[in-house]
């Protein structure tokens, strides 16, 4: 086997073939992490850090000022930061885990049960990865406002239930499952609800993992819902607060410029923290993600 | 009975989601197709035209035939297919290295797609400010390369760069995860095989053996490269501060459609262009499909 010597796919140790890949990802990496970086340096930097000429990258005296000043901001009516934070941590539960049990049960339907628009359905759903949202906001808003969720909390919350991407990557999961695993346990008397709960359950909990991650993303990061479907600023959600400060800093605040560093911060952490945990899980999902 | 109690139960499983589904994507798509055929200013019952706006769209607007659609167009043929090359280059990279690193590297890659859109727009429009404390406007004349700060967000001629590389730089999303485990997990044996066949460099490896192996990784990163692209809509209207975007040098179909929809409140027109945007995407996501889809 002399002629073998490529695929070197998943090497187990360090070869100094490696190194040319080494140089461009950790070029590429360098670039893709400044931006990140520099979040976290500009929202430890103090006011006169935020505006030194000439400019600098890295923080130089670290400073948590525009946390606090963050945390004791209110805004033009009155609504402290706080509670835009508590909107943003509520919705975002609950979009979770409800994403997570609709899909996953929708799911196992679609995988392993038999029914005569089975095919169709999965086929319109993968049509719908397609979806952007931003094509049919009117008709959405429309349709909110026809069901009377303007205005409420479950404006923020069912829009963003049913995420096809989500089910996609679920149903391609439970396919791998053997049926005979399924039908040992109904042999044994357990009904669809008890397979579901007992079998399915723990063994996709990568991909459980995986549709967690992509809906704490989407609803996380969201700020449409509450500059659509909300009028209420009591109910508006932390994503939103942001935006509100990204348009104010223009010129007339300069603590806002700090606020914002620290606002975009607190954004981005805890999409960065989840990733991080589960990320093996993710993997393993997505080795089964194809479209067929 | 037996069958009876279980439709029942499937049924059970699928409507909280098809429910879900019905309501707040496939209605909406109903609606705006309805509506594409109206005359809709939000405050008369909207009134029926026909083809119209359509018509109008491809006839009398001039932005949409001058900017909007070559801005897509430009936008989408480079983010899209860059995006994606970049994506498998990077995942096919980082298979060949050991885990440890590779976990990192990973990650470090993902990471801007995790940043908001609006955090994302908040730090690039720092990077590019058009005063001389903008970092990129310090760098260049601090090294000699200009005497005046550019004006980066705001003129023509750079926007749309600009765009791209920062649409490019958060594209590592979902279809890269997807193509790195694709990677990893091809059988090492076909490889093995491909060798004893003949393949000689890594080149034909990864043309005979790697995309083959992973077809299904690669469509669903396609189909993921096109939805991102046109959800970047927004972007140019993010850097810039305003919509339309400094002489609709950036504008895109998304902010066309939001400038009708919510500046002008002229919905049904808004609405036709919803329509042929979601074509856009099908019609993209159908030549993605033609390229890997499996031929049995």
């Amino acid at each position: 086997m002399a002629s073998f010597q490529g695929t070197k796919i998943n090497p187990d140790k360090f070869h100094i073939s490696q190194l040319k890949f080494y140089v461009i990802l950790i070029l590429v990496a360098l670039f893709m992490i400044m931006p990140i970086v520099y979040i976290f340096s500009h929202a430890l930097k103090p006011i006169d850090e935020l505006f030194a000429y000439p400019p600098r990258f890295f923080v130089q005296k670290p400073t948590l000022e525009n946390f606090r000043d963050l945390l004791s901001n209110t805004n033009a009516t009155g609504v402290p930061m706080s509670r835009y934070l508590f909107n943003s941590i509520v919705v975002t539960i609950i979009v979770v885990v409800f994403t997570v049990l609709i899909s996953t049960m929708a799911g196992f339907a679609l995988s392993k049960k038999e029914f005569k628009l089975k095919k169709t359905l999965f086929e319109i759903n993968t049509i719908a990865l397609m979806f952007v949202p931003a094509a049919v906001t009117i008709p959405r808003y429309l349709l909110i406002d026809e069901i009377h969720l303007l205005d409420t909390f479950f404006a923020h919350i069912f829009p963003l239930l049913a995420m096809p991407v989500g089910l996609f990557l679920v149903k391609q999961f439970i396919d791998q499952i053997p049926n005979e695993l399924i039908e040992a346990a109904k042999m044994d008397g357990a009904n669809d609800f008890q397979i579901f709960i007992k079998i399915i359950i723990p063994l996709v909990k990568p991909a459980i993992a995986t549709i967690s991650i992509l809906a704490f993303q989407a609803v996380w990061n969201n700020a449409e819902t509450s500059t659509l479907f909300v009028n209420d600023e009591n109910l508006k959600t932390f994503a939103f607060y942001m935006s509100t400060l990204a348009s104010d800093t223009g010129g007339n605040s300069v603590a806002g410029q700090g606020m914002l560093a620290a606002a975009s911060l607190i954004m981005f952490i805890p999409n960065l923290i989840i990733f991080i945990f589960m990320q093996s899980k993710v993997m393993n999902t997505m080795a089964h993600s194809g479209i067929k | 009975m037996k069958n009876k109690k279980n439709q029942l139960s499937t049924s059970v499983f699928l409507a909280p989601y098809l429910i879900l589904f019905i309501t707040f994507i496939v209605v909406p798509v109903v609606i705006a197709i309805g509506l594409s055929f109206t005359y809709f200013n939000t405050i008369e019952m909207p009134k029926f035209i026909g083809l119209d706006n359509y018509v109008n769209i491809l006839t009398q607007d001039n932005t949409f035939m001058q900017f909007v659609l070559p801005n897509t167009l430009i936008f989408s043929l480079i983010v899209g297919p860059g995006g994606y090359i970049l994506a498998f280059l990077l995942a096919w990279m980082l298979a060949q290295i050991t885990k440890g690193p590779r976990t990192v590297l990973a990650l470090i890659l993902y990471s801007p797609s995790m940043t908001a859109g609006i955090a994302t727009a908040v730090v690039w429009k720092i990077i590019f400010s058009g005063s001389e404390t903008g970092y990129l406007n310090h760098f260049l004349i601090s090294s000699g390369f200009i005497n005046e700060p550019i004006q980066f967000l705001q003129s023509p001629e750079y926007l749309m760069v600009i765009m791209i590389i920062v649409t490019l730089w958060g594209s590592m999303g979902v279809g890269f995860l997807a193509m790195l485990s694709g990677v990893l997990n091809i059988n090492k044996e076909i490889y093995e095989a491909g060798y004893i066949d003949g393949i000689r460099n890594r080149f034909q490896e990864i043309i005979y053996i790697t995309i083959p192996s992973m077809k299904p990784q690669m469509l669903f990163g396609a189909v993921m490269a096109v939805v991102t692209t046109f959800q970047a809509g927004a972007i140019g209207v993010e850097l810039s501060g305003q919509n339309p975007t400094p002489q609709y040098a950036g504008q895109l179909i998304v902010n066309h459609l939001e400038d009708f929809g919510f500046i002008r409140y002229e919905m049904g027109y808004a609405a036709a262009l919803s329509v042929l945007l979601l074509l856009f995407i099908y019609a993209f996501s159908r030549i993605a499909t033609k390229f890997f889809a499996e031929k049995d």
